[in-house]
Order: C-alpha cells, then sequence, then structure tokens
C-alpha cells in the first residue's frame, strides 16, 4: 500500500477517533461517578448538534469567522450541559439506589423523549450545517489533500484530554469525583455533599457530549437518529476501555478510530461487525475492559431481585389460567380480523418476554439485546422460505434452532462476565446480528428487509394460523414454564443469588447459566419465526435496540418477581401501544414517560404490585407477632 | 450537667430481616475517649455505621451536639463534626496520600484552631514522606494511619474509630494508639470500637461491652480490667 494513502487513512481514523474520544470521556465519567450507563448519552449529543446548527449560523450571520464559529459550538456544549444537570436533579437523582436494568431503561426513557421533542423542534428532515470558517480547505500531505476541519478535530480531542487531565488531577471537584468514582459512601462520610458533586458531573459528562455532537456539524447533516447510532460506539469505547477510565476511553477510541479507517478498506461491508467482534474480545480475555477494575462492576446487583418464591397455581390461579385459555381459544370465533391478528402479536410477544424473563428473573442474566434471538428466528424463517425455498413446517422448526445455535455461541461468552459488562455484551451481540442483517444488502434486504414470508396454503387463513400459533407458544410457554419448577430452574436460581456458592456445592454454574441462556435464546427464536410469518415480512426493526427495550419492558410491566407476569406485560404492553400509536405523534414521548414512571413508581410492575397488594391484605387480616 | 456531644438511646438496626441491633445505648462527652467492646459479630460496627446514617436504623434518641441526626444524610452528619474511620480503611487507592487528604478537607467550625497538614504529619510522620505516593502503594499500617488522618482532615469534633488496631503489626499498633491520644489531647472525643483490650485500656476513660447487638456493661476503663466476670462472658474468645 502507498505510504501517503497509509498516512491519510490513519489521520482521517484520528479524526473521528478524537470525536469518539470527547464523546465517550463523558459518558465514562458519568459512569464512573454515579455508577449509571447513561443512555440518553447520545441523545446529549444529538441536542448538541442540533443546538449548533441553529446557534452557529445565527451567529456566523454576526461575522463569520473562526471564533464566532467556536463560540457557538461552546454555546451549544453550555446549554447541553445544563440540560444534563438538569437531568440529574429530575431523573438520576431519583434512582442511584435502583437496580441497573432500571436505570438502563430510565436513561432509556430519555432516549425516547428527547427523539419526540426534536423531531417536533427541528423536523424529521436532516439539516446541513456551516463549514467551520478558516478551516474549509484542504491541507496536503504527501500531495494528499486532507481537510483541515479534520486535522483541527484531532487538536480538539488533545486538547480536551488535556484539559480533562488537568481538572482531574489540579481541581479539587476532580480530586472528589475521582475519589467518588472508587467509593462515594465514604467521600459522603468525609462530608462532601453528592448532591453537587453529581449535577456537577452530569454538566461535564453532557457538556462532552453537547460538544461532540457541535463539532459534528461541519462534517454530517444533523439527523435524528444520531442517538442511537453514536451510543452504541460510545458504549463499546467505554466498554472497552474500561467504564469509568478517562484515558481508557482515549485509548479505545484511538484503536476503535484505526479500526474503522482500515478496516472499511479490508471489509468495506462489516466495519461495524469488527468493532463489536473486537470488544467481545476484549471482554472475553479482560472482562472489565483495558483500563477498567472489577469494583466498578461489582457492588451492587444490576437486577432488582428476581423471582424469589415459586408459587405454585393454587385453586384460583388455575381457574385463571383455563378462563384466559379458554378466551383465547374462543378469540377467533367471536372477535374480528383486527382482533385476530392483534392476538397473534400478544402470544408471540407473551412467548418472547416470557423467554425472557427466564433469563431475567430465573437466571439473573441481564440481556439487552433479547431481540437479537427474536430477529436470528424471524430472519432464519424469512430467509429459509423466500430464498431457500423452503415450506412453513421446516422453516418454523429451524427458527428456534438457528436462533439457539447463535444465543449457544454468545451465550459462551456472555455468560462468563456479569451486572452492567454482560448487559452491555448482550447489547453489543445484538448489534452485531442487527449490523449483519441491516448491511447484507443482497442478502437480507438491508433496511428494507424481506417480503413474502407467508405461511403454507392450509395455514394461510388467520383463524388458522392464529391457531397454530396459539398451540405452539403455549407449548413453548409450559415447557419454559416447566424447567423454572425443575431441578435446573432452582440450580439456575441458585446460581443468580450466589454464583460462589452454588459452584462450592458442585453446580457447573457457567453450565448451567449457558444452557439457559441457549434455551431463552430459542423460545424467542420460535417467537420471531411465528412473528414473521404473521407478518408476512421481516425487517433490521425486529432486530434493534427498540425491540429488545419493549421486550424488558413488558417483562418490567407483568412484575420481574413473578412467573406468569411477562405474558400480562405482553399483552398489556401491545394493547396500548396497538391502541395508542395510530392516535398520537408522540409516541415515544408517552412511552418513554411511562418507562420512567413505571421504574420510580412501580419498579414491581403489574402483576408484582397485584401480588404485593394480595399478601398485605393477607398480613394485616392475620398480623404476624413481630420477632423480638 | 451539660449535655454529652453524642447520644444514642434505643438504636435499632437490620440487614434486611436480620435484626443485629436492639435497643442500644451509649453516650460520649467532649474530649472523651469511649470504647465499645464485644466480640466478631456482636455489633459494633453496624453500631458505628447506624449512627453516621450508612445502614438504616431506628433510635429513640441519636443526638449529636446538639442536633437531632436520626435520619440525616451522612454528609450532613460529617458536617456537624463526627467523622467515621472505617475497619475496612477504605482510602482512595487511585489517589496520592495527599489527595485522599484533600479529599477529606473541611473548614474548622467553633472557631478551634483547625487541623494543617504539619500538625497531622507531627502525628503521623510516616505520611509526610510519602505526600506524593499513590495510596495502593502504602502498607496496611501506612493506610490505617492515612485514613485516620484523612477524618481529622475534616476538623471533627467526634471520631468513630472502628478497630484501628486490627491486622496490624504491634510497633503500628503503639503509634496508633498515641495517635488516639493525640486527638484527645486536641479535645477530640472518640468512640472506639475494639476488640483488643489492651489496646482499649491504654487509651480509653470508659468502656461499653456489646454483645448480640445490645449493651451489657458500662463502666470505667479501670473498673472493666478489674471485672474477670464481664471479660470471661462478653470478650475472651
Amino acid at each position: 500500500m502507498d505510504p501517503a494513502f497509509i498516512v491519510i487513512q490513519s489521520l482521517s481514523g484520528l479524526a473521528s477517533a478524537s470525536s469518539l474520544f470527547i464523546i465517550a470521556s463523558g459518558l465514562t465519567i458519568v459512569f464512573g461517578v454515579t455508577r449509571i450507563v447513561n443512555f440518553a448519552h447520545g441523545s446529549l449529543y444529538m441536542l448538541g448538534a442540533y443546538l449548533a446548527v441553529t446557534i452557529v449560523p445565527m451567529l456566523l450571520e454576526v461575522d463569520r469567522s473562526l471564533p464566532m464559529f467556536l463560540l457557538g459550538v461552546l454555546l451549544s456544549a453550555l446549554i447541553v450541559g445544563v440540560i444534563g444537570a438538569a437531568m440529574e436533579i429530575i431523573l438520576l437523582r431519583r434512582i442511584y439506589h435502583v437496580p441497573e436494568l432500571f436505570q438502563l431503561l430510565a436513561t432509556f426513557g430519555v432516549v425516547l423523549i428527547v427523539q419526540d421533542l426534536v423531531i417536533k423542534l427541528w423536523g424529521a428532515v436532516e439539516i446541513p450545517g456551516p463549514r467551520a470558517p478558516s478551516l474549509r480547505h484542504g491541507v496536503f500531505i504527501f500531495d494528499q489533500r486532507f481537510p483541515a476541519y479534520e486535522l483541527f478535530l484531532i487538536g480538539m480531542g488533545l486538547v480536551v484530554l488535556g484539559l480533562l487531565w488537568l481538572l482531574m488531577q489540579k481541581t479539587r471537584f476532580g480530586v472528589l469525583i475521582r475519589a467518588a468514582t472508587q467509593d462515594r459512601e465514604m467521600v459522603a462520610a468525609l462530608g462532601v455533599n453528592q448532591a453537587w458533586l453529581f449535577t456537577g458531573t452530569l454538566f461535564l459528562g453532557a457538556f462532552l457530549a453537547g460538544l461532540g455532537g457541535a463539532l459534528q456539524i461541519p462534517r454530517v447533516a444533523v439527523n435524528t437518529q444520531m442517538d442511537i447510532s453514536i451510543i452504541t460506539e460510545v458504549f463499546v469505547v467505554t466498554v472497552i476501555g474500561g467504564m469509568g477510565s478517562v484515558a481508557g476511553a482515549f485509548v479505545a477510541a484511538l484503536i476503535i478510530g484505526q479500526l474503522q479507517a482500515f478496516g472499511i478498506l479490508i471489509f468495506p461491508k462489516i466495519t461495524l461487525v469488527l468493532v463489536f467482534l473486537l470488544m467481545a474480545v476484549v471482554l472475553v480475555i479482560k472482562p472489565w475492559g483495558l483500563f477498567g477494575k472489577p469494583d466498578a462492576a461489582a457492588g451492587r446487583a444490576i437486577l432488582p431481585e428476581g423471582i424469589l418464591s415459586l408459587k405454585r397455581f393454587g385453586r384460583i390461579d388455575t381457574i385463571i389460567a383455563g378462563i384466559a385459555i379458554a378466551v383465547l381459544i374462543a378469540l377467533p370465533v367471536f372477535g374480528d380480523n383486527y382482533m385476530v391478528k392483534v392476538g397473534i402479536e400478544v402470544l408471540v410477544l407473551a412467548l418472547a418476554a416470557f423467554s425472557l424473563q427466564f433469563l431475567i428473573g430465573v437466571g439473573g442474566i441481564v440481556s439487552f439485546g433479547h431481540a437479537a434471538y427474536f430477529g436470528l428466528g424471524a430472519y432464519a424463517a424469512g430467509l429459509l422460505v423466500t430464498r431457500g425455498g423452503m415450506a412453513m413446517e421446516p422453516a418454523l422448526l429451524l427458527a428456534p434452532l438457528v436462533a439457539g445455535g447463535f444465543a449457544a455461541l454468545f451465550g459462551f461468552f456472555i455468560v462468563r462476565l456479569s451486572g452492567i459488562y454482560l448487559a452491555m455484551l448482550t447489547l453489543a451481540f445484538a448489534q452485531i446480528v442487527y449490523a449483519v442483517c441491516f448491511q447484507w444488502v443482497a442478502f437480507t434486504g438491508g433496511d428494507n428487509g424481506v417480503v413474502g414470508v407467508w405461511p403454507s396454503a392450509w395455514a394461510s387463513s388467520r383463524q388458522v394460523y392464529y391457531y397454530l400459533v396459539l398451540a405452539m407458544t403455549l407449548a413453548a410457554i409450559i415447557m419454559l414454564r416447566h424447567a423454572i419448577y425443575a431441578p435446573f430452574g432452582y440450580g439456575l436460581r441458585a446460581a443468580r443469588d450466589s454464583a460462589i456458592r452454588a459452584d462450592a456445592i458442585g453446580m457447573d454454574v457457567g453450565r448451567i447459566r449457558w444452557f439457559a441462556f441457549t434455551l431463552s435464546g430459542a423460545a424467542a427464536g420460535l417467537a420471531g419465526g411465528l412473528y414473521s410469518f404473521s407478518k408476512g415480512s421481516i425487517d433490521p426493526t425486529m432486530i434493534s435496540i427498540p425491540m429488545s427495550v419493549d421486550f424488558l419492558v413488558m417483562v418490567l410491566v407483568g412484575g420481574i418477581q413473578t412467573v406468569i407476569g411477562p405474558v400480562v406485560g405482553a399483552a398489556a404492553f401491545h394493547s396500548v401501544k396497538d391502541f395508542f400509536m395510530p392516535l398520537t405523534d408522540f409516541w415515544r414521548l408517552f412511552l418513554g414517560l411511562s418507562i420512567i414512571i413505571m421504574v420510580l413508581v412501580f419498579p414491581r410492575g403489574i402483576a408484582g404490585a397485584t401480588s404485593a397488594l394480595v399478601d398485605r391484605k393477607r398480613t394485616t387480616a392475620a398480623p404476624v407477632e413481630a420477632a423480638t | 450537667m451539660t449535655e454529652a456531644l453524642l447520644t444514642v438511646g434505643g438504636l435499632s438496626a437490620a440487614y434486611g430481616q436480620a435484626a443485629v441491633l436492639f435497643g442500644v445505648s451509649l453516650e460520649a462527652r467532649r474530649g472523651e475517649v469511649v470504647a465499645l467492646m464485644g466480640r466478631n459479630g456482636a455489633g459494633k460496627t453496624t453500631t458505628l455505621k447506624a449512627i453516621i446514617g450508612m445502614v438504616e436504623a431506628s433510635a429513640e434518641t441519636l443526638r449529636f451536639d446538639g442536633h437531632d441526626i436520626r435520619g440525616m444524610e451522612t454528609f450532613r452528619i460529617a458536617r456537624l463534626g463526627l467523622g467515621y474511620v472505617p475497619e475496612e480503611r477504605r482510602i482512595f487507592t487511585d489517589l496520592t496520600v495527599h489527595e485522599n487528604l484533600d479529599v477529606g478537607r473541611r473548614p474548622a467550625r467553633g472557631g478551634r484552631a483547625p487541623w494543617t497538614l504539619d500538625k497531622l504529619y507531627k502525628v503521623f510522620p510516616n505520611l509526610a514522606e510519602m505526600e506524593g505516593r499513590r495510596a495502593s502503594a502504602m502498607s496496611g499500617g501506612e493506610q490505617q494511619m492515612l485514613t485516620i488522618a484523612r477524618t481529622l482532615m475534616g476538623n471533627p469534633d467526634m471520631v468513630l474509630l472502628d478497630e484501628p488496631s486490627e491486622g496490624l503489626a504491634p510497633v503500628i499498633v503503639e503509634q496508633m494508639a498515641e495517635a488516639v491520644i493525640a486527638m484527645k489531647a486536641e479535645g477530640l472525643a472518640v468512640l472506639l470500637c475494639e476488640q483488643n483490650l489492651h489496646f482499649a485500656a491504654a487509651v480509653s476513660d470508659r468502656a461499653y461491652v456489646i454483645e448480640k447487638g445490645a449493651i451489657r456493661y458500662s463502666g470505667t476503663m479501670a473498673e472493666l480490667e478489674a471485672n474477670d466476670e464481664v471479660r470471661e462472658a462478653y470478650l475472651t474468645v
């Protein structure tokens, strides 16, 4: 390869590394102090960019100069910083003590809210930004033209690194941040008010996100997908570098910048995959990232308490379940086509949610990428039918096998981790699947997906297909439920509650968790397969992060401590979504607010809240004498 | 008689379902070193953590320097002048010695002369030589000194000191005793959790004995030393 070309390519790698670092440093600092993985960090980045395309042109009207451009960028970043501080005061402050799963969901709620607000304020059309005055030219390096603005970005990355270093080493605020990153309870015992420390940290983190976003405006047209695309990249950077480590974020950003710059030459289609593969490899070798510390991940459970006591169905429960099944069987008789359609979707989602609850509530394995297995099942079935010319029956049989196979492969790595790193790795694998389905256009149809995934002739009527779905989802749910009540399920719960103790009494914890992950993936795959035939098509939204979050919300709505809750949750969630979504332009805003309210008010979900109410009634009816 | 600096009455605490403290009562006056003695698991550490607000607890009385500190946030209690030195030390290993001390720094209250670095280094001469060193590179004894020094930087009126002699070489234990005596000389009150009777006897004015989450004995240190029965029952292993 031409050496000049290599220099240019690595310089452009450095420029994107710089941007990545500026954004990722904010996320990692916030995580270090608050222990919250802020999903909304990408939204803050997006807000920075939108504010900058609004503010910078106004300032350039006054004076078309580089200082004015920079002033606009800085102002945008400062506004985002204030928004971050407000987010800390309004939301984060109330969720420091809730399990990490809820924190992730709550901050994802903010993502949804910001998405709708941005569309409302700026419209859905992308906005090209102004170029930076005095930096519009190209610089010649080895006779190759290289944009001056990219060089400026490289410089900005170094400036931010230097300033952050000064802040962290030379100011009391920095010393307190570093101390709190290690042990915030002790910092409080020394009389430091965490409230302002946390607000300050969020201001700093959001400022960096906003700065990163504002600096992008000469490079990319600002658009409403910026938040999700950057947040996955930034997650990867911080996880590879080690959550909480600024130096780690810098090194990881450099690696990823170069990987992207050169990877695009060798595998132009799968740069995304390369990045996530790197993350998977790093996490397997160094489970806490390059510069991370175990204590940053451990310390507190990611999970809310899962299923604690397995109540077998009592007489009343059996009657309710019987009535529910009878209603489901009778649905096509009294319901119209629309109700049957919704019925199919609810059943499919119920199976997917149940399989996720099997992982979370029983296994303590918080998958943030459960849509991957749902999507793999859907894609397997859909592609086998359309590309492979297979009939529905074998395709439906193979869907769970394919999804289960991938779950076994990914799970092999995933179950070795715990806590937030486990969640991040599930997310990374899900994004790999998403990236492949999205980028491999020739095979998967890319963004458009594939149409023509229809059931066999005998099942082509909606009513018949409904009964097929009912039979298969019920069978799968009953099987999974049996696994929960079998010794395997007890072993899985033991591994969840204390892996060390379970290990000490001779249980192969890793294998149990691995098997559970595979089983759950297969069940989700079956759901996905059934779903693809009901839709008649497949597309990448079935594998996307919002889909994974939908599943989590269903589990949460149903109640994380109940066995059958996810089924209730899926029904409730999907009915509400189906009813409201056509009525409002603000579905995401509504959903985001609901998630946040749920995390704050009903962390145990509908079924959980009901059983708590029943328990309370029983306790008041027969008060137990307090122990002395 | 004026009110004691710290008054604890009917303090109860539990970890989840497991109750640990059952109505602990004790007090400490200004300038007094009080030992809280008891075996492992007797409830010493929980008592301290409940006072400083790190463990959820209920109490009939919990007053410090005239303030009701029940349900108060930990940092507010610390700002009233109640320092806490945990058993497991919990120094910030990523920070230098100087930075560790800096985290603890708070202005002095009530016109008392503040602790300065010079004054601290007189009490803990070893620390002076390693100002710029990372705390992770210190020995256990040095870390123990640092954690006390860090709390003193907050200019407290009273320090809750959890087993400062545990796991340390005898020569270091002796330095710890000197440090406690130096703190007393500065007018600080100390509530000291200990299993080591010799250490406690060397520095304390009075003692409480705790067992199974309740105070079983209280008296002057000299009385406790003379009382074989209580020592046999609650302190010997």
